[in-house]
């Protein structure tokens, strides 16, 4: 069952197709809790010493207090970096990222964000359009900066050559919050266009999606 | 709307929206959970945070010297951080000091802060990490503390080294951290006798641990095989806590 271009024919018989594989969707799930649990801690440790004129109110954050926050940070640490070895060993060797994620291409993006900006792209399940694209890119590298930046400060010494690749324990503290900052931004983002489309909710959950009858 | 599997996706829909709303109150019910009183989830936590002591002993490199800085880098004044506050720091009279050695220790006499310096001294300049974030460079002066356990016939095998402190603070170190040579019982910050807010008589300087782990006016030693814990750590700070 293959599909044609955005614009393609009117499919007369409705039909499901998988477009998310089980390891996508069960890696999915647990790294939105392992975000939301890695977030709220962490900004309750940014709250014992900000770096910035910036403060995260106590009720958005996890832990009650510095001991409880670093209690939760250092244990969903684990969850969250054996999660994402999983997922991304599997996009890498399955071809998942090349095929889902490239090719992207600057002309590509600019015409999918003028599309989208109009709410003239439509939304193909399984595909992908090239700002999405670009935005998973973004989101996988802030996820690399905000591990790496995160051992960094969490091991100065054991760890001091990616701690001094990173400008020091005091410039690897802004490189994890800026990271954390990419993140966030990208989830806003990511949950807007979950609420406009939220039949991609459903594929995320079951693997399936109807498929597209050119009307999207 | 005129599509005739609208509804049923619609109420699917609505079911997975009450379900993830029922995750997000769940995850505010969490919020509660801050090591204090026990409930399971703070078990988890306390079993996670002793599965992050065995993995940074693991990591622990013995020969793995922390970053020295030139004196032009420290940090100056250097910050004043304790469980109380600067007008409360506690003042350690040096015709009444010794100090008091007991556990595995061969000789138990006690020490004058005279007799400590008359082993050789040290001096470091190192990046002290505080569990808050901030980090503030200084130079402490001291005995190697590797020196001074061998010097008092302390049980190198043994499993930990405790420290009790005269502000009725408490904490205790691994013994390779003991052991690692940058360990030291400092007596001078930069170039005169540690003054009372930095610990007089005597604090010690780990720079592969967190600042709470550098015990500032240390009355007591004692070397156990016995977890003996700490102030924060009993709270729920990670007992490792290594850099």
């Amino acid at each position: 069952m293959t599909l044609s271009g955005p614009a393609g024919p009117v499919v007369p018989v409705r039909t499901t197709e998988h477009v998310h594989p089980l390891v996508v969707r069960v890696t999915h799930a647990l790294n939105a809790v392992a975000i939301v649990l890695m977030a709220t801690s962490g900004w309750r440790i940014y709250d014992a010493s900000p770096l910035f004129a910036l403060r995260f109110p106590a009720e958005a954050t996890l832990g009650g207090w510095l001991g409880g926050a670093i209690a939760w940070h250092l244990g969903a640490m684990w969850l969250l970096v054996v999660n994402a070895t999983v997922y991304i060993g599997y996009g890498l060797i399955s071809g998942h990222f090349r095929r889902r994620f490239l090719p992207v291409s600057p002309g590509a993006v600019l015409r999918d964000l003028a599309l989208a900006l109009t709410l003239r792209l439509p939304h193909r399940p399984g595909h992908y359009n090239a700002v999405q694209r670009l935005l998973y890119w973004f989101v996988l590298l802030c996820g690399v900066a905000a591990v790496a930046s995160g051992l960094a400060i969490w091991k100065p010494v054991q760890l001091q050559d990616l701690a001094a690749l990173l400008g020091g324990y005091e410039t690897a503290r802004r490189v994890h919050f800026f990271a954390m900052t990419g993140i966030v931004s990208f989830l806003l983002i990511h949950l807007t266009l979950v609420a406009v489309v939220p039949r991609t909710v459903p594929a995320m959950i079951t693997g399936r999606a109807r498929l597209p009858r050119g009307d999207a | 709307m005129n599509e005739p599997h609208r509804p049923a996706l619609a109420r699917l829909e609505r079911r997975l929206f009450l379900r993830s709303s029922l995750s997000l109150g769940a995850l505010t019910l969490l919020s509660g959970c801050d090591l204090t009183d026990g409930d399971a989830v703070d078990r988890v936590l306390w079993a996670l945070s002793r599965w992050n002591d065995r993995v940074q002993a693991a990591l622990f490199n013995p020969d793995r010297l922390a970053p020295t800085y030139p004196a032009a880098a420290i940090t100056d004044p250097f910050p004043f951080n304790a469980f109380y506050d600067e007008s409360d720091v506690p003042l350690v009279e040096e015709a009444s000091y010794k100090l008091e050695l007991s556990g595995l220790i061969a000789d138990k006499a006690p020490w004058t802060v005279a007799q400590l310096r008359t082993l050789p001294q040290e001096s470091q300049i190192t990046r002290h990490i505080c569990v808050e974030g901030w980090s503030a460079i200084g130079q402490w002066r001291g005995v190697r503390f590797r020196t001074f356990l061998e010097r008092i016939g302390a049980d190198l095998r043994a499993r930990y080294v405790g420290f009790r402190c005269a502000d009725r603070y408490y904490s205790s170190i691994d013994m390779a951290t003991a052991l690692h040579p940058q360990t030291m019982l400092a007596l001078d910050f930069r170039d005169a006798p540690l003054p009372p807010k930095y610990g007089y008589p005597m604090k010690l300087r780990v720079p592969t641990k967190l600042g709470f782990k550098n015990p500032k006016h240390i009355a007591a030693i004692f070397v156990t095989n016995d977890y003996p814990g700490g102030y924060w750590e009993d709270q729920g700070y990670n007992w490792f806590s290594g850099s």
